[in-house]
This record gives structure tokens, sequence and C-alpha cells, in this order.
């Protein structure tokens, strides 16, 4: 009758386990990687490989769901002939929670993946253990510079999906659904708040750090061989893409409660 | 029974991975300046006893003494501020994101701060002191042969002028006359540094060309210690069928 007892148990160890061992690693890259010496040339690096390079998937990303956003919207408000309020709806969705939860989920499947697939062959090949023999911290050079450029670049790209965003819902009701350009713009700011797209940027920075991390811990633990880089992959991925939804939500509870 | 002149003392060390026991009851006296090979089948533990010695893996027991003081429990950073270490790792394991002159002078410049143009001069002088030309200073690493990426990893283990310098298994996969390259620039950089050796290795040409003395592994432990003079005169059935490559005697394969 109890037979689920014995395996809910295990499913709890491991993971209490897992989350134990996520945060010591954590701390021990914050704890090497906030004193001297810094690897500014490899914290630039990441900057560019995933504020810059993410650019075209997360524009793309922004643009098509703004698009559809408004043709959605459309088909509903104009249903009780509400159409004025589509704009405040497609920039807020947008700002509020499409913006980060996209630009997240692309970037964790861009990024996250190839921090992780790149560590675990350093550790397979056993690079990482050469760069401790050259007085070199891993933790310090590799994951603390994906880390930081992980808290700092997501928001600025969520900014940028935010704007390109809005923008294709504006050329779709522009120029498919025929509303007046002026109107269309001066409702899109009427309503917004700082609040709005701040609560937004917030939402960026902490799937940046749950991307970066999840990436570099699954790297940095990776088991011998391809197969151990492949699952390193894997767990990057579905991991960092599940904690980004779970987050949302609980961010969202907390930041829009008031 | 410590001597005076063990310099690398490892004192009953255990070490297993769940269930496997890698390392038991593991016992080795070092002393500087030597060659000290351990030979013993694959799978047996030979690396986990050198990153032990690194810090790269921590023991489950024992003791580990390097210059007479207690580096047990200290981190592969802290070990390198009393001795310091060099390792030519069993595939290269060569930066692939850096050019070979790069890779040379990693240690140079990030472990020791050094200047990018004087690590670099160094770095050449390395590269030519595993006898490849200037050439390939500016390749990166996969485009290079695995014979030339070894000598490429030889060169970043001698360049930061270790104390002790770890070989693993310096010669697998690469054939008899590479090989036999290989053991000559190894033997010729360890006496120019003056560093102590620590190889591992089932190349038996490999040990008799970089030996001073051997070490036998077997079931987590060295069963079997001396010169190469004595090993080749030994009646140790254990070392025997090693040397000799039986296939039957004490060493079962699975």
């Amino acid at each position: 009758m109890f037979e689920f007892l014995p395996s809910t148990g295990r499913m709890v160890i491991r993971f209490v386990h897992k989350v134990g061992a996520i945060s010591c690693f954590l701390f021990s890259t914050l704890w090497n990687g906030l004193r001297p010496p810094y690897y500014g040339r490899q914290v630039l690096e990441q900057f560019l490989t995933i504020g810059f390079y993410s650019l075209p998937v997360v524009g793309l990303t922004a643009i098509f769901s703004g698009m559809v956003l408004a043709l959605q919207s459309y088909t509903g408000f104009s249903r009780f002939s509400a159409e004025s309020a589509i704009a405040t709806v497609v920039v807020l969705s947008i700002t509020r929670e499409l913006g980060p939860v996209l630009a997240g989920l692309m970037v964790a499947g861009r990024v996250g993946s190839s921090m992780a697939a790149e560590i675990a062959t350093m550790r397979v090949t056993e690079q990482i253990d050469a760069l401790t023999t050259l007085s070199t911290n891993p933790l310090k050079m590799l994951v603390f510079p994906r880390i930081l450029a992980g808290v700092l670049m997501l928001p600025l790209l969520v900014f940028i999906a935010d704007i390109i965003g809005v923008f294709g819902g504006y050329l779709v009701c522009v120029y498919k659904l025929d509303f007046n350009s002026g109107n269309y713009i001066q409702s899109t700011i009427k309503y917004l708040e700082y609040d709005d797209v701040i609560s937004g940027l917030i939402k960026a920075a902490t799937f940046g750090f749950a991307i970066s991390l999840m990436g570099c811990y699954h790297g940095y633990q990776s088991e011998r061989g391809a197969s151990g880089v492949g699952r390193a992959t894997i767990n990057a991925v579905v991991s960092s893409s599940v904690i980004i939804l779970i987050l949302n939500y609980v961010l969202t509870s907390v930041l829009f409660s008031k | 029974m410590t001597s005076a002149k063990s310099y690398i003392e490892v004192n009953s060390l255990n070490k297993a991975f769940g269930e496997k026991v890698i390392l038991n009851d593991f016992n080795v006296q070092i002393h500087k300046s030597e060659s000290f090979v351990v030979i013993g089948g694959s799978g047996t533990g030979k690396s986990v006893f050198i990153k032990c010695i690194m810090g790269l893996l921590k023991p489950d027991s024992g003791k580990i003494s390097l210059n007479s003081h207690d580096i047990t429990d200290l981190s592969p950073n802290d070990r390198q501020q009393i001795e310091r270490f060099g390792m030519l790792f069993q595939g290269g394991a060569l930066f692939d994101s850096l050019s070979v002159w790069e890779n040379v002078a990693f240690g140079l410049m990030n472990g020791q701060n050094m200047g990018r143009e004087e690590a670099r001069k160094i770095a050449l002088e390395k590269i030519d002191a595993v006898e490849l030309s200037a050439k390939v200073a500016d390749l990166y690493p996969a485009e290079l042969s695995g014979g030339m990426q070894k000598r490429v990893a030889l060169a970043r283990a001698i360049a930061t002028k270790p104390d002790i310098i770890f070989f693993d298994e310096p010669t697998t996969g690469l054939d008899p006359i590479v090989s036999g390259k290989i053991n000559g620039l190894i033997s010729k950089c360890v006496k120019e540094l003056g560093a102590t050796a620590i190889t591992i290795t089932h190349d038996m040409h490999s040990l008799r060309a970089i030996a001073d003395r051997v070490g036998l592994l077997f079931e987590g432990k060295l069963i079997w210690t001396g010169t190469v003079s004595e090993m080749d005169t030994t009646d140790n059935p254990y070392v025997q069928q090693f040397i000799n490559g039986n296939a039957s005697g004490p060493f079962t394969v699975e």
C-alpha cells in the first residue's frame, strides 16, 4: 500500500542533494570570482556571446510574438468594440510577460546549451584540470564571467526585445488592420508605467542568472565521454527552462501583488 | 620508515568512487629529482593517485606530505605555493580556443602575471625546446597532429619551471617513433629543470627510457617498488608478468 513512499523519499533526497550541490557551486564561484585577479577578456567575450549574438534570435521571436499578439487581441476585442485597448494590451503583455519569458527561453536554448557543452567538453578533455595545474581557478575564469554576463546581458536583451515586440504589434495594427499610427503610439505610451518595464527587466536578470548557473553547473559536473556532454546539455536546457517558467510565476506574484 | 630524503610522502591513502575502491592503503615515498614511474593495468587508479597529489581529487583518508609540509587538506593553488606543479595530460588537454603559443604561455600569463610580450618570448623558447618550429606558434591545437599536440602540451607543462612534473600516459596513442621522440624530450626536459618526475604508463619502452625507480600498482596499492635494474632481476611474479606481457599469471584480465 505504501510502495510509493521509498521512491518518493529517494526523489526528495536527490532533489535536496542537487539543490545543496548547486548552492555550494554558486557560493564558491562567487567567493572566488569576486576577488582579484579578474578576467576582463573572458567577461567581455561572454557579454558578446550572450548579449550581442543572441540579438537576432531574440529579435525574431519578439517581433513575431508582438504581431501575433496584436492579431489575437484584435480578434477578441473587436467582438465588443474595444479595439482601442489593443495597443495597451500589446505593450503590457510584452514588457511584463512575453519579453522576459520568450527571450529567457530562447537564450536558454541558445546560450545555456552552448555553455554546458563547452564546459563539459573542457571537463571531459581534462582542460579544466589543466587550468588548475596552471594556477588558474576554473570557477573564476570560466564560470564567474558567464554568470555575470547572464545577469547583466539578459535585461539589455529583453529591453531591446520589448521595443521590437511592440513595434511588431504596431506593424500589424497600422498596416494590416488600418489603425491610425499616431493614435496607436499614443495609446501605447499612455497607460505604460515604469514599473511594467522595470519588473520585466528584474525578471530578465533572474532568468539570465538561472540560465548561466544551470549551464555552467551541468557542464562542470559532466560525466566522461560524448554521452556525458550530451546529458549535460540536456540537463542545462531543461532545468533552466523549467526554472524560468516557475520563477516567472513566483516573481509575478511577488512583483505585481502590490 | 620516514627517511630524510623523502620529498613526496603518501601514507595510507584511500579513495573510492561510490562502491568502487580505487586506492586502498596506498603508500609511496618519492625522492627529490628522481623520475618515479608507476605502472599497472588500465583502470587501476594510476591517474587517481597523481590527481590526489595535485589536489584535483580529494582522498577519503590518508596523508600526503610534500617537502615535509602536510598538504592533504590544501587547495591545488595553495599546494603550488609550496612547490610548483606541471602536468602533461593524457590527451594533451590543450585549450582549443587559444593558439599554440598562448597555450604554452598560459601559466606564465595567468599564474605569474607575466606580460604578453615576455611570455611569448619564453613560449617560443619552450616550443623550440620540444623541437617544434616557431611556425606552429600561431596555429591552433586542432591544426596539429597528435604527436605535435603532445609536444606542445609538454612545452606548456615545463614553461613555468615546475619543481614536480606529472606525466599521464605520455605515449598512449602515438606510434613507436613519435613515442621514442616524446620519451627523449621528457628525459631531456626533466633533467634540464632538475625536476622530480612522476609518470604513469603501461608502455615498457617509455618506462625504460625515463624511469629511475618503478612502482607496480595492483588492487589499489603499490605491491612492488625498486629501480629499473631491480625490476629486471626480481622474481616477483606480478612484475614478471607485467614486463613480459604474459596472459597468464597472478594478474587476471577481466
